[in-house]
Order: C-alpha cells, then sequence, then structure tokens
C-alpha cells in the first residue's frame, strides 16, 4: 500500500516535537475560537497567520498549525450554538436549531457529548477520505488543461450561491466585488497596470492576506467593540457534565450519514462547511423526522450537522491541496497562506512536496484525537473560556494582526490597507452580506482571469475550447445540476412556512 | 468608553513597536529584496549578504529588507528618490527588472542607477515534450517560419516577458518576419507549463532550466537548446543555440544595483568586493545547489551589458506591439 508508506512518512514529520507543539497549541485555540461567539475559522485562521510569519515557520509546520486550528474551530463552534444559543461561527448556525432546545430541557450534557462524538466522526471520515482521494485526483489534475480549470472556478463559484438562507442577491454580489477586487493590478498577460491609480503598491494587485485578515479580524474587533456595549447573553447553567451514552449511541446513524453528506459537500469546491452542515441537517430530517422532532431537541438534529460541518471542513482541504482551488472560505485562506510561502498548492504539490502534504494528513490524525479529548472530557474549561469578555479579547487581537501583518512586508502601506478592509468588511457584514464569496472571488478571480485567457491563447480565440474537453463539459453539468438543486431547496423551503430562521453571522 | 481607550492604548502599543522597526540604523550594510521572503531577489540578498558577513567583507552584518511592490518598482522609486548617493544599500536585481525598465514600467529610467554586477543566472532553455515531433532547434525554427501561429508556446512570463521575448530573439534570428504571430500562453512557473505541455495543451516551452531541471531528468521533455555561452555544466547533452546557428544566449541573472549618486570610489569598492565573494567557494557551493550557473560580469562591463541588453528588449517589445 503506498498510501500507507507515506501516510507513515507523514506520521515522521508530524511527530517532530516542534509539530507536535504546534498541533496542541492549535486544537486548543481553535476549539476556543470556535466557541467564543463571532470568531470562525475564518477570522482565527486569518488572525494566526501574520503570527505563522513572524515566527518563521516552514510551510508544513504553518500549515499543521492552521489546520489544526481549523479543525478546532469546527469542534469548538457548537458549544456556543448549543448553550447560548448563538452559533460559534457559520456552520454551527444549524447545530443551534436543536442543540439550543436540548441545552433548556436540561440535555446539555447529551447535546455536548454527541456534537463532540459527531464532531470526531464527521472529522475522521473526512480525513480518511483526504487519504485516499487526494492523491487520485491530484494524479488525474495532470490532465486538467486551462480551459477545465476554467469550468472548475465556474463550478466554486456556484456552490457559494448554494449556501441556503443567504440572499442570493447579496451573495452575487458579494462575490462580484472580490472578483472586481481580483483585477486590480499589473494585467497578468501583457502587464498592463489596472486599477492602480498610479500606486507602485498596487502593481502586484491586492496582497491577499492583508484583505483576508481586514475582511475578517479588523472587521470582527469592530463588530464585536459593538456588541460588547449591549448586554452580555447568559449561558444555560450545566449541572452535570456526564451525557448518558445511550443517547449518543442512539444517534449513530444520523452521524454516518451526516460526515457522507458533508464529505461530499466540502469536497465540491466553493461553499464548504456551512453548505456540508446545511444539507447534513436537511438530509437528516428529511430520513429521520417521523414524529416531527426536529427544532424541538432531537439528538440526531444536532449529531448530523456536527457531523456534516466537521466532514466538509476536512473534504475541503481536497480541491485545494491537489487542484489549487480552494473548497471553502478557510481553505482559501489556508490557500493563500500557501501561495505567500512560495508553495503552489496542485497537482505537483503531491511529488514535490510529499513531507508537507502527509505530514499535514497525518497530523490531522492526530488533531482529530486531541480535539476529542479536549471536547468530551475537558468541555467544561471551555464552557468558561467561553465567556472570556471581549475587552480582554480584542485588544490580543488588534496587536497580532496589526504587527504581524507589518512583519510580512514592512509596509506601512499594508496596514493602511488592512484598516481599509477592516471598514469594508464590517459595513458589508452590518449589511449581512456574506464575506465568503467575496474572499473567493478575490483569490480565485485572477486564476480564473488567467485561464480563460490563457484558453482563449491556445485557441486562438475561439471559444468553443471552453467546452471542447469531457472534463469542462463534466464540470459544468455537476455546475447545472447544483444550481438547480439549490433552486429546488430554497423553493420547497419557502413553502415549508417560516421554519428556523437562518441567520447567517 | 474603558474598553475604547484600552484598544487604542494596545493598537497605539503595536504601531509603537512597528515604528520602531522601521527605524533601524541607517548605518549599516543594507540590502533590499524588492519582493516577498522567498523567490529570486529574496535569495540573491540574504545569500550574498551572509557570505559579506562570513568573508568580514563588510562590518557587522548586511541587513536584508524586503520590499515588495511593482516587480521592484517601489523599490527602484524609493532608491533613486530617496538614497541615491547612500553607497551602504545594494539592491537585488535580474533580466526581470531590467525588463520591466527596458518596457518603461520602471518610474524612473535604466540610468538612475549604478549596476554592480551579476554574480550567477539561470539558463533559458528552449524544450518540447518527450512525444513531440519536433527533434532539433532547426525544426521548431523551420515549423515557426513555415507558418509562425501553428505552435503554440509558453513560458512562465506574461506577453513581452523575458520568458517570451528569448524565445522571440530565437526566432528572430532564424528569420521569422512576424514575430507577434507567435502564440503565447502565460502560466504561473514553469513547472506548471511544462505541466500543461505533458498534457498536451501547448507545444513548446522557454523558460529557465533551474526551475524545470526535474522533468529533464525523468525525460519527460526533450531541451532543444540552451540558452547560453557554454553548455551548462550540470545537463552536458544539451546542446547551446549558437552551437546550432542561432547566436542568441538568454540568461536570467542575479545580481544588484546601488543608487546612482554613489561616488566612484564606493562603487569601485562594491564590484571588488563583490569579485572577492564571487571567487568565494561559498558563493560558487551556494549558487550551484540553488540551481543556478556561477557567472561573473562587474563594474563597467557589466553596466554596458545591462544597456545592451534593455536595447534588445525594447526592441523586441516594440516589434510584437508590447510597448507603442
Amino acid at each position: 500500500m503506498e498510501i500507507l508508506s507515506l501516510l507513515g512518512q507523514g506520521f515522521v514529520v508530524a511527530l517532530s516535537p516542534l509539530n507536535i507543539a504546534l498541533l496542541l497549541m492549535g486544537c486548543f485555540v481553535g476549539t476556543l475560537l470556535g466557541a467564543l461567539p463571532g470568531l470562525g475559522p475564518v477570522n482565527g485562521v486569518a488572525v494566526l497567520i501574520p503570527l505563522t510569519f513572524a515566527f518563521g515557520f516552514n510551510p508544513t509546520s504553518s500549515m499543521i498549525l492552521l489546520s489544526a486550528v481549523y479543525f478546532g474551530c469546527m469542534y469548538g463552534g457548537r458549544i456556543s450554538s448549543i448553550l447560548l444559543n448563538i452559533p460559534g461561527d457559520e456552520p454551527a448556525i444549524m447545530t443551534t436549531l436543536d442543540g439550543y432546545p436540548m441545552a433548556v430541557q436540561g440535555q446539555a450534557a447529551n447535546a455536548l457529548a454527541i456534537s463532540g462524538v459527531a464532531s470526531f466522526i464527521g472529522a475522521t471520515t473526512a480525513v480518511i477520505g483526504l487519504s485516499l482521494f487526494a492523491p487520485i485526483l491530484a494524479r488525474a489534475a495532470i490532465h486538467f488543461g486551462p480551459a477545465d480549470y476554467f469550468a472548475l472556478y465556474i463550478l466554486a463559484f456556484a456552490t457559494i450561491g448554494g449556501i441556503a438562507g443567504v440572499d442570493p442577491r447579496k451573495t452575487l454580489l458579494s462575490a462580484l466585488i472580490g472578483l472586481l477586487l481580483a483585477t486590480v493590478g499589473l494585467d497578468p498577460i501583457s502587464g498592463v497596470p489596472r486599477y492602480t491609480f498610479d500606486s507602485f503598491h498596487l502593481y502586484d494587485g491586492i496582497e491577499p492576506i492583508v484583505a483576508l485578515v481586514g475582511l475578517f479580524a479588523i472587521s470582527e474587533i469592530l463588530m464585536l467593540l459593538e456588541k460588547s456595549l449591549k448586554n452580555r447573553p447568559k449561558a444555560i447553567p450545566v449541572s452535570s457534565w456526564l451525557p448518558q451514552w445511550g443517547t449518543i449511541w442512539r444517534t449513530r446513524w444520523a452521524m454516518l450519514r451526516g460526515s457522507g453528506v458533508g464529505f461530499v459537500a466540502g469536497v465540491l469546491p466553493g461553499a464548504g462547511a456551512s453548505l456540508g452542515s446545511f444539507m447534513s441537517y436537511v438530509a437528516e430530517k428529511q430520513t429521520s423526522n417521523k414524529k416531527g422532532t426536529f427544532g424541538k431537541g432531537d439528538p440526531r438534529g444536532v449529531a448530523a450537522p456536527e457531523a456534516g460541518n466537521n466532514a466538509a471542513s476536512g473534504g475541503a482541504l481536497i480541491p485545494m491541496l491537489s487542484l489549487g482551488v480552494p473548497g471553502s472560505g478557510t481553505t482559501a485562506v489556508l490557500l493563500a497562506m500557501l501561495i505567500s510561502l512560495n508553495v503552489q498548492p496542485g497537482p505537483l504539490l503531491f511529488e514535490r512536496q510529499p513531507d508537507l502534504v502527509w505530514g499535514l494528513v497525518a497530523s490531522l490524525y492526530m488533531a482529530n484525537i486531541t480535539l476529542l479529548f479536549l471536547n468530551l472530557p475537558m468541555i467544561g474549561i471551555f464552557t468558561r473560556l467561553m465567556m472570556t469578555p471581549t475587552w480582554a479579547l480584542m485588544p490580543i487581537v488588534a496587536a497580532v494582526t496589526f504587527v504581524g501583518v507589518y512583519g510580512i512586508s514592512n509596509s506601512v502601506f499594508d496596514l493602511k490597507m488592512m484598516v481599509f478592509f477592516g471598514l469594508v468588511g464590517y459595513l458589508l457584514r452590518k449589511m449581512d452580506v456574506s464575506l465568503v464569496p467575496l474572499v473567493l472571488g478575490l483569490l480565485l478571480g485572477g486564476d480564473m482571469e488567467r485561464n480563460l485567457r490563457r484558453a482563449m491563447s491556445i485557441s486562438d480565440g475561439d471559444w468553443s475550447i471552453l467546452i471542447a474537453s469531457p472534463i469542462s463539459v463534466g464540470l459544468y453539468i455537476v455546475t447545472v445540476a447544483f444550481l438547480m438543486l439549490s433552486v429546488w431547496l430554497a423553493v420547497r423551503d419557502h413553502r415549508q412556512a417560516k421554519s428556523a430562521p437562518l441567520t447567517e453571522e | 468608553m474603558i474598553l475604547r481607550t484600552l484598544t487604542t492604548a494596545k493598537l497605539a502599543a503595536a504601531m509603537a513597536t512597528a515604528v520602531t522597526v522601521t527605524a533601524a540604523p541607517v548605518s549599516a550594510n543594507e540590502c533590499i529584496a524588492p519582493s516577498n521572503p522567498g523567490g529570486g531577489w529574496d535569495f540573491t540578498c540574504r545569500t550574498i549578504g551572509r557570505i559579506l558577513t562570513d568573508l568580514d567583507l563588510v562590518d557587522g552584518n548586511v541587513q536584508v529588507t524586503n520590499m515588495p511592490g511593482g516587480v521592484g518598482a517601489v523599490t527602484f522609486a524609493m532608491v533613486a528618490s530617496e538614497r541615491p548617493d547612500d553607497a551602504e544599500l545594494i539592491v537585488a536585481t535580474s533580466t526581470v527588472g531590467i525588463t520591466q525598465i527596458a518596457q518603461g514600467r520602471y518610474p524612473a529610467p535604466l540610468g538612475s542607477m549604478r549596476y554592480l554586477a551579476m554574480l550567477g543566472a539561470d539558463v533559458g532553455v528552449i524544450a518540447v515534450d518527450d512525444d513531440s515531433p519536433i527533434q532539433s532547434l532547426e525544426e521548431l525554427n523551420a515549423a515557426m517560419m513555415e507558418d509562425p501561429t501553428a505552435l503554440v508556446t509558453a513560458g512562465s512570463s506574461g506577453a513581452g516577458g523575458w520568458d517570451h521575448i528569448r524565445l522571440l530573439m530565437v526566432a528572430d534570428e532564424a528569420g521569422v518576419d512576424d514575430l507577434s504571430a507567435v502564440r503565447w500562453v502565460q502560466f504561473d512557473g514553469g513547472t506548471d507549463a511544462v505541466t500543461q505541455m505533458m498534457g498536451g495543451q501547448i507545444d513548446v516551452v522557454s523558460t529557465d532550466l533551474g526551475e524545470i531541471a526535474g522533468f529533464v531528468e525523468s525525460g519527460d521533455i526533450r531541451v532543444l537548446a540552451a540558452l547560453s555561452d557554454d553548455p551548462i555544466p550540470a545537463f552536458p547533452e544539451i546542446p547551446t543555440a549558437a552551437s546550432q546557428g542561432i547566436d542568441v544566449t538568454g540568461y536570467n541573472w542575479r545580481g544588484l544595483y546601488t543608487g546612482g549618486d554613489v561616488s566612484e570610489e564606493e562603487y569601485a569598492s562594491w564590484v571588488e568586493r563583490l569579485e572577492t565573494l564571487y571567487n568565494s567557494d561559498a558563493w560558487q557551493t551556494a549558487a550551484t545547489e540553488s540551481g543556478l550557473v556561477p557567472i561573473w560580469r562587474g563594474g563597467d562591463e557589466f553596466e554596458a551589458f545591462v544597456r545592451e541588453q534593455a536595447d534588445v528588449m525594447e526592441q523586441i517589445s516594440r516589434d510584437i506591439g508590447v510597448i507603442e
């Protein structure tokens, strides 16, 4: 088994003292960031990226740290969903639907344990899937030409629109802003400056890391400053942390189904964990809601979306590593970091840097076990830390972002840029515009344009090259099928009365 | 209000740290890499800075600063306007930077700086897939002569970038008339271009050998010509273009410049120190390990070389319509 020996080498990398330390730290910080209302995985990872640059970690260690944070956020997000009825992050929205009612009924310990175990099952499924499928996809990706990559980007943008509950017009607006921002800088083919306003700082385009840290971290500071002036939420008191194992066992099929659905949603480029938890919940409700208990504290309604969002977040790493096309907002941030570290994800990454790929995969297996431990026996610590007042937290975040971003390039221009994007992010979030499509637009827009223009250069301007290969035709078919599915879901949800208000954080 | 004050205080503290970093001592030698960490210019500064210190050619350390922006234009503008006479400052540059200047994409002309030396180079190569019917540079040129649009060519630079221009220099020398008709596709690196060639999307790749050496060793691609004066030591079987009757070299050299108002003695002293560095085992090893061929051109000879290269680039850029 080639994969097993590669994975063995991966464990050698992952078990180095530095990487173990980073893994443990990442798991802890990730769970905490996930549990804190507001600071989700994208924000968490965006805040920590400048730090990894400042410490000068190599790409493998940086990826191990940030992926552990990413996975930890997915585990931790459910804690505040269940105890506060405030999702810790976007994908944890679905967990509030049944998790909070369970807590109200005195079942908090059960809800937390079920979601912890479900997270473990989902994430482990995803990592196994990552070990098996990513190398295969990477090998197939050699045959992807520019026209095929263009089709892949189209699919990515189509799946962003599939996140239900969000106004599709706002999603489209956000994606378009991102695409527009991606055109800033020297034209990649002819070298003509575009939208640079005669500033050389803009010649290389908008540095994605700077924009991301601004959009997510700075806007988060502004949002939380505003919130902290209002009343702080009260957590439901938990009398005992001991769950009933029988209840957990009864949700086993919901966990497995959720893992499967979530994984597929994660592998699709674009949408990621939010879509994963949404689809898992909907699918579980469809199969199991015989007595109408969903939404009133059904344990399966906690198990399915938690397994789903964790499976999706792992699945999203597959297209990111093997094709260089991120499967979710957070993997988009990770992609931006890898590129800044001169690592180009894509089919050749598996041949050129097996240590990075397999070290990461191995550390994710270890992260899941660590996180299970952190999230079952040690859950009490996080529920207390979750109540950390924002006045103590935000100054740290602010200091880390400013020092970190300045540390990357020593450029005051970058700091101004970051603050500018912080304000943009704040305004858009006040208008309930999700920032994930914007980030994907900014990050994928350049490559999408380049691949389109490469295809055009190859064909000497003949548009039919875009549908000339079976790969691109297949991708367009998946795109259309996906769009039709989301329209169908939206229409059906609309008919099924206004149950379960889906607000997006 | 307390909340806000606290945050502001922290921000101020963070900003203060930032400001202190900027105010690093100006008296030390400094090498600016006009790019982010990683990559060619950064390598030039860090390696040369380290060896200059190790060989006691400078007092103390050489501080390396990354100043990315505009493919080197931000740094070029800063040196021209603020530090033209700072003899303790050296800046990394390469063929890529000269291409930008030749096409008028820097805010100041070529002559506003003094070019010290090149210390090594990546050699340009022209390659086809191992299954390609084209067996030699002569056959490639014949195919382009017959129909310039017949082959899809690619490399890691945009239209008018160095990979594109050196391919056209070959075509020009062979007598291809309509250079602007040659189809050119830009990829984000020589590796990407070669992968696409192996996937059958494109026919010819022109790029630095260093980046694609792995594919040459594995036999996945056939190198038709090396654009160097002499055969490359690591690949002696690859014929040079000159040996096939096409007198074109296409080095992507790595070198340094300093401000235009630096005195003659200070300029000469830098050239001398860099030549000592070039002849050291430390540099020869470091350069070879990173895939460069050590090549020396320094002082006036180098300045003349840079001017001539810029002229050729400008001419070809004009021919293919990249500049007017």
